[in-house]
């Protein structure tokens, strides 16, 4: 790759090939559909055309490609989950994150930090321990650092006794990590299309065709289309697609929003995340502030942002930062996030026949990216469960086995 | 900051109230197999638009029911429980 950047750099015109083939007319027929073109649904197009040999797969969108959560997320990656359920999954995620660049032949900019995760009482320096020996067990680097460790790998946070809930110690996760979202939903999307794989923005999906108990084709604003597998991937509207399909869900919609300051010079290495704070912080690569707290305190499908959120937020960041009371937010966003009960996705069969589901990503969707595609092509092309995926099940739900993942993003301990 | 009119206390700000989600039919704890708790604990219409719900005002403690539109984020109508299950003939539900 360095060497055909080389000879590209030397020559006399740069030409640039397109990334993306887009189709013109949906065909009748698919071996796959995906419903939902975000960041899950392009990958999952991608390893079963890569992996799986199945490239007669169309991926629709109500939408533009990867304009949805997958636009709107504060590109964590991590593997410190409480659960070996789910510490198992992110950690292959973090894995597949490392060579992502690679394999789609486009540099997703995946950028290792490290990441904190602030205890501010015993029982969150509790839950940090509980943390730590769960990833450790695991083969996930994770410690817990006392508030002078901290202070010394991160200089500019305010590590004192004087704030209103002082700092005791962290869960500190050196392999903590912050990649392009874009780039990752648009390579993903490119590695498909050049496989075969079609991409249909602005292809409404109106009702999924159930033919006794089993799925096999999806009315669309374009017209109806036959499917061998049907899978969605729509994030804050998965109940409304599951609906369509006769399916009732464990999910509500709630809006999760996010900002970001002006850019400014390289200060803050590492992600910082308070979970008895409900904040969380990164440097992006452009110098932006990248800011997240909790999800909105009641449900809504609606992406406005509020003067509440940006208060509660600055009011903990001020205490932890206080040189970012001289920065201004250039942006604030919301994603409508699909919140679990138990804040562990709903991934793979269905009591429907040929009908998958991926959903259930509330605020955790980013990061699990590519382990998700990856699982769940290899859920449609066999049509089991796989193994990683079988705590996820939708199935859970109805034998009271829920996941408990209390490490989820900005869950207060 | 968005006010919320509580039966009970009148309109205050939207940070004393607990979401509570969706009214649902409470199964009958004598007959009600586990299929139908599962439902009644996990599952959720979650409606883009018109939804009825149960809504806390945390600092006095008083439950109510209220009409949302969760497209416009408009709090169409409070009531407190008797109000609400009087006007639904079905009763307590």
């Amino acid at each position: 790759m360095p060497l055909a950047l080389l000879k590209y750099g030397l020559r006399a015109a740069h030409s640039g090939e397109p990334h993306f083939r887009w189709p013109s007319d949906l065909k009748k027929a698919y071996d796959v559909v995906i419903i939902g073109a975000g960041g899950h649904g392009l990958a999952s197009a991608y390893y079963l055309a890569a992996k799986h040999g199945i490239r007669n797969v169309a991926v629709l969108d109500k939408g533009y490609l990867a304009g949805g959560n997958t636009a709107r997320n504060t590109t964590i990656v991590r593997a410190n989950y409480l659960t070996p359920e789910g510490v198992a999954f992110y950690k292959e995620s973090v894995e597949l994150f490392r060579t992502l660049s690679n394999e789609l032949d486009m540099n997703v900019m995946y950028s290792e930090r490290g990441h904190f995760t602030l205890a501010h009482t015993d029982a969150a320096m509790r839950t940090a321990r509980w943390r730590a020996e769960v990833n450790k067990h695991m083969g996930v680097r994770s410690e817990v650092i006392d508030a002078k460790e901290v202070k010394r790998i991160c200089p500019v946070m305010s590590v004192t006794d004087e704030a209103r809930y002082p700092i005791l110690g962290a869960l500190w996760h050196p392999p903590g990590a912050i990649a392009r979202h874009d780039s990752v939903a648009w390579g993903y999307a490119k590695e498909a299309m050049r496989r075969g794989v079609e991409v249909h923005p602005q292809t409404e999906v109106t009702g999924i065709i159930i033919e006794k108990g089993r799925a096999t084709g999806v009315a669309t604003a374009r017209g109806t289309i036959r499917a061998g597998k049907i899978m969605q991937a729509v994030a804050g509207s998965s109940s409304h697609v599951a609906r369509m399909a006769g399916l009732k869900l464990p999910i509500r919609t709630i809006p999760l929003q996010a900002c970001v300051s002006e850019p400014v010079k390289p200060i803050l290495d590492q992600i910082v995340v308070s979970g008895s704070l409900h904040v969380y912080i990164s440097q992006s690569a452009r110098g932006e502030m990248v800011m997240g707290g909790a999800t909105d305190p009641y449900g809504l499908y609606s992406t406005r942002s509020t003067l509440d959120f940006k208060e509660s937020l600055m009011g903990h960041m001020l205490e932890l930062f206080p040189f970012m009371g001289e920065l201004r937010i250039l942006r604030q966003w919301a994603g409508m996030a699909d919140m679990t009960p138990d804040f562990s996705p709903v991934m793979g069969l269905t009591p429907i026949e040929s009908y998958y589901i991926d959903a259930g990503w509330g605020t955790w969707g980013f990061k699990a990216t590519p382990v998700c595609g990856k699982r769940m092509a290899e859920c449609i092309a066999t049509g089991k469960q796989p193994d990683l995926l079988k705590p996820f099940a939708l199935s859970r739900f109805n034998t009271f086995d829920l996941v408990g993942e209390k490490g989820a993003a900005s869950v207060g301990h | 900051m968005k006010i919320m009119n509580c039966p009970l206390n009148g309109p205050r700000n939207i940070s004393e109230f607990v979401w509570a989600g969706e009214v649902k039919k409470t199964p009958d704890p004598a007959t009600a197999p586990d299929a139908e708790w599962a439902e009644f604990l996990f599952l959720e219409e979650n409606l883009a638009g018109e939804v009825l719900e149960w809504w806390l005002h945390a600092p006095t403690n008083f439950w109510f029911i209220a009409r949302r539109n969760t497209v416009t984020d408009e709090i169409l109508e409070t009531m407190t429980v008797d109000a609400f299950f009087s006007r639904n003939a079905g009763g307590r539900q």
